[in-house]
C-alpha cells in the first residue's frame, strides 16, 4: 500500500483523546466586559479565530479550538506539552505589520556570508571559489523556490537557532532581519518560507479600518481573488509614501512575527486602499481578510483550565486500559460460555461482534476514545450480556413450563423483549443527559456508552436470535444447550 | 450450570430488615459525607495538580523540597506506583517551577506526566452542573418509568436510586478517594444500571399482575405477586450484577489508578443497586400501593 494511503487510512482510525495520546487542554475565557456594548457582537468568534490563526503557527497537528457557551473557548492541542506555548497563543496581542523585503542580491549575500562563516572562512572575500564550500553548512538547509527561500519544517529549528546566535546575527547586514513565514502544507513537504525584511516596520495593523476578500478587477488577471485593505487617513499617507518609494520592491504583510505573504509594489498607491494580490484561493483570500480585520486579539482573554498529559503517561494508559478490556472480556466470556453453554458461546461471539461494532461506530464519527472511554468499552460488555442473560434464563423458565425448544425460545425472546428495550431506553437516557455535561474523558465515556447501549441492543437481540434461527431451523439442530 | 433453582425465598417478609440495614447505610453515609467530607478533585476544587515521576526517592524527601518551595497547603502523595507522586495546590502554581524546583533540590531527573489547573468559577460551576445533572437524570427516570409503568413504580424506583446514590457517596467519602468528573459518570451510570434491575423486577411484576385483571388486589395478593417476581427475575438479577462486577473488578485491578476511583464508584453502586432492587424497591412499592388501597377502603 503506498505510504499516503495508509496515512489517510490512520487519519480514519480512532482519534485518541488527549488522556491517551498526551497533550493540552485550555478553556478560556473572553473578557468581553472590556469591549465596547456596541462591538460585542461577534467578539468571541473573531477571538477563535486569531487563536485559531496563531496556533496553525505552533505546527501542531489536528488542533481543535471551538467556542464554548457564550464567552469560553476550548483549545485542544494534540501532542502539545509546553506550557510557555499556550502563553504564546494567548497571551501576546497580535500585531499586524508592513516591512519592505530586502533585495535579492542583498539576502543571497547575507546567505552566502553566512555559509562562508559557518565554514570556517573569511567572510569579506567573495571571489574565492574553495573547496570548503562545497558543503554550504548555512543553504543546505534551505531549498530556492522561485525567488525565496524556504525551509523544510524538520530543519527549522536549527536555522532559527544558526540565525540567533550573536556572532551570525553579526553578519546580517544593519537594518534588517530574518522572518520565517507561514507555515505551508504542500502535501508531500511542509515547510516555511524565509525573509531578509527591514528591521522597521513601516506600517502596523492600527492603521486598518477594513479588509475584504473579492476578485481582481485587473483585466489581465482576472477573476484572480485579492485582498482589499482600507486605511485610515493617516494611515493612508503613510501608506502612499511607503509604496511611492519602493516601487518594484515587495512588501511583506506580517501576522504575529511571520510573514502571511510578501507582494510586489506595482506602483504607488494612494487612495488609502491597498490590494493583496498573489493569493492561491478564495478561502485563502477570506482567511487573509479576516486576520488583517481581526489582528489583534479583539479582548482579553484568561485561562480557566489548563490541562496537561504527558505521551508517556498517555502510553501508560492506553496499555491499562487495553489490558482491562482483554481480562474483562475474557472473564465474562468464559463465564457465560460455563453458564449457558452452546448458548453462552453464541453470547460471547456476540459479545466480540459488539466490541467491534462500537470501534467501527466510533470510528466512522470520528469520535474520540478517551481513556473513561475505554472503561465504558469493558463496562459495556458487562452490561451488555443482560440482554443475553435476561432471554436465557427466560428459555430455561420456559423449558422448565415443559415448552419444546423452538416454542420456549420464541417465547424467551418475546417475554423478555420488554425488560430489555426498557432498560436499555433508561440507560440511554442516562448516557445521553451524561453527553450534556463536560467535555474530553467524560465525554468520550459517555458516547462509548451510547453507542454501546444501541449495537448492544442490535446484537444481543437480533444477531443472536438469527444464530439460534439458523441452529434449529435450517442446520436442524432439536435443541440449543442453554 | 445453574445457580437459583426455583428459588423461593420471602424477600417482602424481610423487608423490615432491608429497611433497617438501608438505613443504617444511609445514616452511616451521611454522617461521612457531612462530618469526614468529600474530597474534591482539583476539577471541583479550583488549584493546581501535578503529576510528576522520579526514580529513587521516597515520598518524605518530595514532600519536604515541595514544602521548601513554600505554600504551605501543597498535598504530596504516592499515585498508584512509588515512583509517581501527586502534588497538589490550592493555589494557581506554576507546574514548571515546580518541575524545576524539584530537579534542583532532588538532582534527578523529573518527568511531569500531567498537570490540571481549575480555577474556582470553573470549579464552582462544575459542583452545580453535577448537581443538575443527577437531578435531571433522576427525574427522567421517574418519568419513563411512570410512563411505563405507574407513578407508584416511578416514585419507589426513584427513592431506591436516591438510596443507591447516597449510600455510593458515601462509601466514596468513607474511602477518601478523590471526587472528580469521571464520578460523577460513575454516579450516573449507576443511576442508569440500579433502574435496570428494578425495570427486570417491575416488568415481571406486572406480567404477573395483567393474569389477575379484573380481579381485586388485596395486599396479600400483592404480597405474593412481589415475591414471585423478585424470585423469578433473581438468577438474572444475580448473573448480570456477577458479570457487571467481574467487568468492574478487571477495571480496579488493571485500569490503573486514573480509573480506580471510577471503577470503585462502580463497584459499591454495582453491590448497592442490585440490594436494592431485590430488597427495598419493590418493598416501597409495595408499601406505596398497600397504603392507596387500605385509604380506598377506609374511604369506602
Amino acid at each position: 500500500m503506498p505510504r499516503a494511503d495508509l496515512v489517510n487510512l490512520q487519519k480514519k482510525s480512532l482519534n485518541l483523546g488527549l488522556d491517551l495520546q498526551g497533550g493540552m487542554h485550555l478553556v478560556l475565557q473572553v473578557d468581553v466586559s472590556k469591549v465596547p456594548e456596541k462591538e460585542r457582537a461577534g467578539v468571541v468568534d473573531r477571538t477563535v479565530e486569531v487563536i485559531k490563526n496563531r496556533i496553525n503557527n505552533l505546527g501542531v497537528s489536528e488542533p481543535i479550538v471551538q467556542k464554548l457557551g457564550h464567552n469560553r473557548i476550548l483549545v485542544q492541542l494534540p501532542g502539545v506539552l509546553d506550557r510557555d506555548r499556550a502563553r504564546e497563543i494567548i497571551g501576546k496581542t497580535a500585531q499586524l505589520e508592513f516591512r519592505i523585503v530586502a533585495d535579492e542580491a542583498v539576502l543571497k549575500n547575507t546567505i552566502d556570508r553566512i555559509d562562508r562563516y559557518l565554514a570556517g572562512l573569511d567572510t569579506l572575500q567573495t571571489d574565492t571559489t574553495d573547496t570548503l564550500l562545497m558543503n554550504r553548512p548555512f543553504s543546505s538547509l534551505l531549498m530556492q523556490y522561485g525567488a525565496d527561500y524556504v525551509v523544510p519544517e524538520e530543519y527549522v529549528d536549527s536555522v532559527k537557532k544558526i540565525l540567533s546566535r550573536p556572532d551570525i546575527q553579526k553578519l546580517i547586514p544593519p537594518g534588517y532581519k530574518f522572518f520565517f513565514g507561514n507555515r505551508v502544507d504542500a502535501g508531500n513537504m511542509v515547510y516555511r518560507p524565509l525573509y531578509l525584511l527591514r528591521d522597521r516596520a513601516e506600517l502596523t495593523g492600527a492603521y486598518i479600518t477594513n479588509a475584504y476578500a473579492t476578485v481582481s478587477q485587473d483585466p489581465m488577471n482576472p477573476n484572480a481573488p485579492v485582498v482589499v485593505l482600507e486605511f485610515n487617513p493617516r494611515g493612508a499617507t503613510i501608506f502612499a509614501r511607503v509604496t511611492s518609494e519602493n516601487v518594484g520592491k515587495r512588501l511583506a504583510i506580517i501576522l504575529d512575527n511571520y510573514v502571511y505573504s510578501a507582494p510586489v509594489i506595482r506602483e504607488a498607491i494612494l487612495g488609502g486602499r491597498a490590494t493583496i494580490t498573489g493569493l492561491q484561493s478564495m478561502i485563502e483570500a477570506r482567511d487573509l481578510a479576516n486576520i488583517l480585520k481581526a489582528g489583534a486579539l479583539p479582548a482579553p482573554v484568561k485561562i480557566l483550565e489548563e490541562r496537561t498529559v504527558g505521551a508517556t503517561l498517555g502510553k501508560d494508559s492506553i496499555q491499562k486500559g487495553t489490558r482491562a478490556i482483554i481480562f474483562g472480556y475474557l472473564f465474562v466470556l468464559i463465564f457465560m460460555m460455563i453458564y449457558y453453554r452452546v448458548a453462552g458461546v453464541i453470547a460471547s461471539f456476540i459479545q466480540i461482534l459488539n466490541l467491534f461494532l462500537i470501534m467501527a461506530i466510533l470510528a466512522a464519527l470520528n469520535a474520540t476514545l478517551t481513556l473513561p472511554g475505554m472503561a465504558g468499552l469493558i463496562l459495556t460488555v458487562g452490561m451488555a450480556v443482560d440482554a443475553n442473560v435476561l432471554i436465557f434464563e427466560r428459555i430455561r423458565e420456559e423449558l422448565r413450563l415443559g415448552k419444546s425448544f423452538a416454542a420456549a425460545l420464541e417465547a424467551g425472546y418475546s417475554r423478555a423483549m420488554s425488560a430489555i428495550i426498557d432498560a436499555n431506553i433508561t440507560t440511554l437516557i442516562v448516557a445521553l443527559v451524561l453527553l450534556g455535561f463536560g467535555t474530553g474523558p467524560v465525554r468520550g465515556f459517555a458516547v462509548v456508552l451510547s453507542i454501546g447501549i444501541v449495537t448492544s441492543l442490535f446484537t444481543a437481540v437480533f444477531v443472536s436470535k438469527v444464530i439460534f434461527d439458523y441452529l434449529i431451523y435450517i442446520a436442524g439442530m432439536k435443541k440449543v444447550p442453554v | 450450570m445453574r445457580f437459583f433453582e426455583n428459588p423461593s425465598i420471602d424477600f417482602m417478609g424481610l423487608r423490615r430488615k432491608a429497611y433497617l440495614l438501608s438505613g443504617l447505610l444511609i445514616v452511616v453515609s451521611l454522617a461521612s459525607i457531612f462530618f469526614k467530607g468529600i474530597n474534591w478533585g482539583v476539577d471541583f476544587s479550583g488549584g493546581t495538580l501535578l503529576q510528576v515521576h522520579v526514580e529513587g526517592v521516597d515520598i518524605g524527601k518530595v514532600r519536604s523540597v515541595v514544602l521548601g518551595m513554600g505554600l504551605r497547603s501543597a498535598t504530596v502523595q504516592n499515585f498508584g506506583e512509588p515512583n509517581e507522586f501527586l502534588i497538589r495546590y490550592k493555589e494557581n502554581v506554576d507546574a514548571g517551577q515546580v518541575v524545576k524546583g524539584l530537579k534542583d533540590k532532588l538532582g534527578k531527573d523529573v518527568r511531569l506526566d500531567r498537570t490540571e489547573k481549575v480555577g474556582p468559577t470553573i470549579g464552582r460551576e462544575l459542583k452545580e452542573q453535577s448537581i443538575i445533572i443527577v437531578i435531571v437524570a433522576l427525574l427522567l427516570m421517574l418519568l419513563y418509568i411512570w410512563i411505563r409503568f405507574d407513578l407508584y413504580f416511578g416514585l419507589g424506583a426513584v427513592l431506591a436510586l436516591f438510596h443507591d446514590s447516597i449510600i455510593t457517596l458515601g462509601m466514596y467519602s468513607l474511602a477518601g478517594l478523590e471526587f472528580t468528573t469521571t464520578t460523577v459518570a460513575a454516579l450516573l451510570t449507576i443511576i442508569g444500571y440500579s433502574i435496570n434491575d428494578t425495570i427486570v423486577v417491575s416488568d415481571r411484576v406486572r406480567e404477573y399482575l395483567a393474569s389477575f385483571e379484573g380481579m381485586k388486589l388485596v395486599p396479600s395478593r400483592l404480597y405474593e405477586i412481589f415475591n414471585k417476581a423478585i424470585n423469578s427475575t433473581l438468577s438474572r438479577t444475580i448473573i448480570t450484577s456477577f458479570t457487571t462486577l467481574i467487568v468492574v473488578l478487571a477495571l480496579m485491578i488493571f485500569g490503573g489508578p486514573v480509573l480506580f476511583g471510577f471503577a470503585f464508584t462502580l463497584f459499591v453502586g454495582i453491590v448497592v443497586g442490585t440490594y436494592s432492587s431485590i430488597f427495598v424497591v419493590s418493598a416501597l412499592v409495595y408499601e406505596l400501593k398497600t397504603r392507596k388501597a387500605r385509604q380506598a377502603h377506609g374511604n369506602k
